[in-house]
């Protein structure tokens, strides 16, 4: 494949491999304990499964899943109000595919939809617009679910509803935003993270200024990485380059994509529209401050969570769930008393066996869980 | 390959056929009486015709002296088609639905012999669809030797299924000495697929238009029969054969790695697939390895056999651009593994859930 085959390139992997490998020998750390690096995006922790990135790497380097796939981080109270608006005689719930087998307290999107609710997949939310248009009858409710990547799309198709006057359109708002998270991550008194691989399609909305304050005031380098599997190594490169110098920024590996500034026209549509949470609840990490967004007063008429009645009822993660502690990087997922017990993809407890970007559903699936005896095998 | 011809069991004086003169079905058509009988005199008897099948009893008969003189044991499998859309580049539901079960006969090493068609019709379905269907069905059969000799319609009201639905149920004889079986797998042996793997997924998914891409990229649908042959007739101690239906290549290795209790292990760069299927993987986010084939094989053989079987392969039409894609390991029984072309490992599970809905 023309412009994706030159990003997995395996000789270059190779020669980045060696550059890292000398990198680390100079790092005294690394000499103790593994590095600990975490990638903060889903779309991350996906490429270095898929590529088997990992168990490339050398031993005194560890990769940290961080929580940046949204479907996983998403409450089951939020599923449960999600069932309830699909549930609603007359409203047609639409929602993107991966969201459909998250499980609430009682069923997923999927159960629902089996029992007769009418959920429909769609790939954009323009597609839940078009619904509105052609079942001007039915109330279309769109799920939007995402970091600031998706969040524009979202933001600019209620635009186009107010534009339209589409009345029969509205949104049920899980957008949530990355900078609290990572703040709240670091801010953990069990955090013990050496550096960062920023995330890229969010970065290539809001650029690089935000992330100032993981060098500034935590002292941690950030490397804001692509999605390639030689974006992902040379991301890791840089962060252990700047470690080994001694020296703390946010870089941007992802530099054909992700401009300083962001991207003005998507950050100004998001501004209109939407407005912070005092709070927002992840499954796994608890209440952040400030980490969601809603639709402001001005388009009040187009948030479901106001048009209908949600129930909104809190429900606490598994007691035996351990997803927090797996997203600080405290233990690994294999480390989870539940993994892959009581905890599978099939029949998920916890976030992050969600979704095939969820740390502990990566391992599963594709995770070399004996990477230390198939280092050995291959010796 | 041509198959006796089954017995006649009336004494079989000709019966004026039927026509249809409507342009659509109606629940009349299922109602058992005059419309029924026509409608499959016209469209399915017309096209299937063969002895077995003209006299319209409730069953087709076999002499087992005819059976017996083919092999040892019978081979029996059923499987129902609702594949969306009903037409696709590259086949449709009709040479589906004869190729897919005459496969499930042939990777058992079984000869394929008969088959039985039940169609269940949407109300409102075009009588030209449906002709043009059981021609396919017909023209298939044909091209692979085998026979339709009975069958059953039902019209259903609208929105009780989609436009169509049919089941094929097959009997094949299994020639003495053939034994395939996926727990006969062992440490050593060689993993072989006789060509590039995701078509029919990707071209189903494609014809479905919802994605707005434009892609040449056609069902691979085939019977697999004749090109079984060759491989059996060059490497008699194959292992196990299985057709990479749903679930695509990772399904099949995964069944193999637990019903054996072995470790396999493919390489990422050995794997043949398309580069059209692989841009499309690449934007859906779809994992070519689990999608569905309807011409495509995996089969486990010895490793004294496996150049053998690879050029069987390949001197088959269908098998042209046959691989080696790994080899089964004494490591991790229960794993497939997969060494990725970047250079690094991964594992490749059994598929959770569904990829897509409604591929076959």
């Amino acid at each position: 494949m023309k412009y994706v085959d030159e990003f997995r390139d395996p000789d270059m992997a190779r020669s980045l491999l060696r550059e890292i490998e000398r990198l680390v020998a100079k790092i005294d750390v690394c000499r103790h304990r593994p590095l600990a690096l975490m990638e903060v995006c889903g779309g991350h922790t996906h490429a270095i499964f898929k590529f088997g990135i990992e168990t490339m790497l050398p031993d005194a380097i560890e990769l940290v899943h961080g929580p940046g796939c949204p479907v996983c981080v998403l409450p089951m109270g939020r599923v449960d109000d999600c069932i309830a608006l699909a549930e609603t005689p007359g409203v047609i719930f639409t929602t993107f595919g991966d969201a459909m087998r998250v499980p609430g307290s009682k069923k997923s999107l999927m159960q629902a939809k089996a029992e007769g609710a009418d959920v429909r997949m769609v790939y954009s939310p323009l597609d839940a617009l078009a619904l509105a248009r052609q079942n001007p009858e039915k109330e279309i409710v769109f799920f939007g679910l995402g970091f600031e990547t998706t969040m524009p799309s979202t933001a600019l198709t209620i635009l186009q509803a107010e534009r339209e006057a589409i009345g029969n359109f509205s949104l049920f708002c899980n957008h949530i935003t990355i900078i609290p998270t990572i703040k709240a991550i670091l801010d953990s008194p069990e955090m013990q993270l050496d550096g960062f691989l920023g995330p890229g399609h969010v970065s290539m909305v809001i650029g690089t200024r935000p992330y100032r304050f993981i060098c500034e005031h935590y002292r941690r380098p950030m490397a804001i990485a692509g999605f390639e599997p030689l974006d992902v190594l040379q991301s890791v490169w840089m962060v252990l380059k700047q470690i080994a110098e001694g020296r703390c920024e946010i870089e941007n590996q992802y530099n054909r994509v992700v401009p300083e500034g962001g991207n003005r026209a998507a950050l100004s549509a998001v501004a209109r529209v939407f407005e912070l949470r005092e709070f927002f609840e992840w499954r796994g990490l608890g209440s952040i401050d400030h980490s969601g967004v809603r639709a402001r007063a001005a388009y009040a008429r187009y948030d479901a969570e106001r048009k209908f009645s949600v129930p909104a009822v809190r429900i606490a993660d598994p007691k035996s769930c351990q997803c927090g502690e797996v997203l600080k990087g405290v233990i690994k997922p294999w480390e989870c008393k539940v993994f892959g017990s009581a905890c599978t993809p099939e029949k998920p407890l916890g976030a992050l066996m969600v979704s095939s970007e969820g740390a502990c559903a990566a391992y599963y699936q594709f995770g070399d869980i004996d990477k230390v005896h198939e280092r050995t095998d291959a010796a | 390959m041509k198959v006796a011809a089954p017995r006649q069991a009336t004494n079989g004086h000709a019966r004026r056929r039927g026509r249809v003169s409507v342009p659509t079905i109606t629940l009349a058509h299922g109602g058992g009486g005059k419309a029924m009988r026509d409608l499959i005199d016209d469209v399915f008897v017309s096209v299937f015709d063969n002895p077995a099948l003209a006299p319209l009893d409730d069953q087709a008969r076999f002499a087992l002296s005819d059976l017996t003189a083919m092999g040892d044991r019978l081979a029996f499998t059923t499987d129902s088609y609702v594949v969306d859309p009903l037409f696709f580049p590259g086949g449709d539901i009709g040479k589906l639905a004869v190729n897919g079960t005459v496969n499930d006969l042939a990777v058992g090493g079984a000869r394929p012999l008969y088959l039985s068609c039940g169609a269940i019709i949407e109300e409102g379905l075009s009588v030209e669809t449906l002709r043009t269907i059981a021609r396919s069905m017909a023209e298939a059969a044909a091209a692979c030797g085998v026979a339709i000799v009975t069958g059953d319609t039902k019209v259903v009201p609208r929105g009780a299924c989609d436009r169509l639905f049919i089941n094929t149920s097959g009997i094949g004889v299994i020639r003495k000495g053939i034994q395939l079986s996926a727990d006969s797998a062992r440490p050593g042996d060689v993993v072989l697929v006789n060509g590039v793997l995701g078509d029919h997924g990707a071209a189903i998914l494609n014809a479905r238009g919802d994605m707005a891409l434009s892609s040449p990229v056609e069902s691979d649908c085939a019977a697999l029969h004749g090109l079984i042959d060759d491989v059996l007739a060059a490497a008699p101690s194959l292992r196990f054969i299985r057709d990479a239906t749903r679930g695509g290549l990772a399904t099949v290795l995964n069944e193999i790695a637990l019903a054996a209790g072995v470790g396999i292990e493919i390489q990422e760069t050995r794997t043949p697939i398309r580069e059209e299927v692989k841009g499309f993987c690449e934007i859906l986010g779809l994992d070519p390895l689990y999608l569905a084939n309807e011409g495509k094989m995996v089969c486990v053989a010895p490793e004294e056999q496996a150049r053998a079987a690879l050029d069987a392969m390949r001197a088959n039409g269908l098998g042209r651009e046959a691989a080696i894609i790994g080899r089964v390991t004494e490591q991790r029984p229960g794993r497939v593994v997969m060494q990725t072309a970047f250079g690094g490992r991964r594992i490749v599970d059994m598929l959770v859930g569904e990829q897509l809905p409604r591929i076959c």
